[in-house]
């Protein structure tokens, strides 16, 4: 347990060939990273004020089909990014669990404004306090509700970290499943969101 | 406002007195001593009954020539901070044919049983509203036909939201309320039962009906 010290520190040359990035990866990379960035489709979970908001991203003045958008994907199994829109409740939870589940690699997820990254002002018994103890999440947009611009802005964001990825690196498209005890997250991480007011034990407003 | 409609309003009787007078005359000598207070509040006639005779004068308010309240706009439960009686459930009532709304309103023992009888059998509609309240409160609605969770989902443990007792951010860590949620079958939110007693039922599919029958719920209905 604890740190070992023989660990090879000089990487097997052979192995650090195949990861490592050469001119036909790089260029490979390039390739695949600009077709899957101008071609986002979205996968739209939108429950609240946000998804107007998305809707008006969506329409001719703000125009995401400019980005490859345009077709929103009412199946997960036809979408590249998932864009949360809204309040999540704990009766959704389970829902976009299985939508993200349902996705095909690559994909990705942008949380939509303030309630959907960390339950806003939502800080109650039904309310998920950010998708984030849900789903793995890449962008989040803030806001309350974000304007267009502010997806747009996120989405532009999106594009950026989408052309830095590599298809050598192997830790990219693994699927980060849920735990055996029931989570997405460790325990701890989720109870943390709730600071400083913390869990019912704790909280301020009670009977 | 010209002088002539100023006038007419003044002249006009308050359209809560009006309610009022229409049906308490006659609800308290059909049902003597069941009116525990009537009064009006914001042109809105309210009637609070004993909860014994509630169902009865729901009953005669719906069937009586003289009320037809035909139509139950709401039922809901209100919780406040008065440690005598907290408790109310408040229906609220129409009748499309007089254009008259009336509140009829239980008071509910906080030691006793949270429990009133359901009306359900006059008003199909109060069906998911009082499951809301049951949902919210834990008000029982003896016969009932379905009183099933209707907002939380139906594993949902922490207990009814909306008493004052509840704390706001729930009894359980984030969590545990996480896990649990998570652990719920999104699939399972809607019952062959609640598919079964839906007016759409001789419009669904053959082999839909045919697993509906197969259900011991659908002997009942």
């Amino acid at each position: 347990m604890g740190l070992t010290t023989d660990v090879n520190p000089e990487p097997d040359q052979r192995e650090l060939d195949q990861i490592s990035p050469n001119w036909i990866t790089t260029r490979l990379d390039f390739l695949a990273n600009w077709s899957r960035s101008n071609s986002l489709w979205p996968m739209p979970f939108g429950t609240a004020c946000c998804a107007i908001e998305f809707m008006a991203t969506a329409a001719s003045r703000y125009d995401i089909s400019r980005f490859g958008m345009e077709r929103m994907s009412y199946s997960p199994r036809q979408a590249d990014v998932l864009i949360c829109a809204g309040r999540l409740p704990f009766k959704l939870a389970p829902v976009i669990r299985r939508i993200w589940d349902q996705m095909p690699q690559p994909k990705w997820a942008i949380s939509m404004g303030a309630c959907a990254s960390t339950g806003g002002i939502f800080d109650t018994y039904a309310m998920v306090q950010g998708i984030d103890t849900i789903i793995p999440v890449d962008v989040y947009v803030p806001g309350c509700p974000p304007r267009p611009e502010g997806l747009l802005y996120g989405i532009l964001m999106l594009h950026k970290k989408i052309m830095g990825e590599s298809l050598a690196d192997p830790t990219l498209r693994v699927e980060h499943l849920m735990g055996p005890d029931g989570l997405f997250r460790r325990p701890e991480a989720i109870d943390e969101v709730s600071e400083p007011f913390g869990n019912s034990v704790h909280q301020t407003r009670s009977a | 406002m010209t002088t002539d409609q100023a006038a007419e309003r003044a002249t006009t009787p308050d359209v809560g007195e009006a309610s009022l007078a229409a049906t308490l005359p006659a609800l308290r000598a059909a049902f003597p001593g069941a009116v525990v207070r009537a009064m009006v509040g914001n042109h809105q006639a309210v009637i609070c009954v004993a909860p014994a005779q509630a169902h009865a004068v729901l009953a005669w308010l719906r069937d009586d020539p003289g009320q037809r309240f035909n139509y139950l706009t709401d039922v809901t439960c209100v919780e406040h901070r008065d440690p005598e009686l907290p408790f109310e459930i408040v229906y609220q009532l129409r009748s499309l044919d007089r254009k008259a709304d009336l509140r009829v309103k239980i008071l509910l023992d906080p030691d006793g049983p949270l429990r009133v009888e359901t009306v359900f059998d006059l008003w199909a509609g109060a069906d998911w509203l009082e499951r809301e309240a049951w949902d919210m409160f834990g008000v029982v609605f003896v016969h009932h036909p379905d009183l099933r969770r209707i907002l939380m989902w139906e594993t949902y443990s922490e207990g009814h939201p909306l008493r004052k007792s509840f704390p706001l951010r729930g009894r359980w860590s984030r969590s545990e309320q996480t896990r649990q949620a998570l652990a719920d079958n999104p699939e399972a939110q809607y019952s062959l039962e609640e598919l079964s007693i839906s007016e759409a039922y001789r419009a669904l599919p053959k082999d839909m009906v045919e697993r509906l029958a197969a259900h011991p719920r659908e002997q009942a209905t």
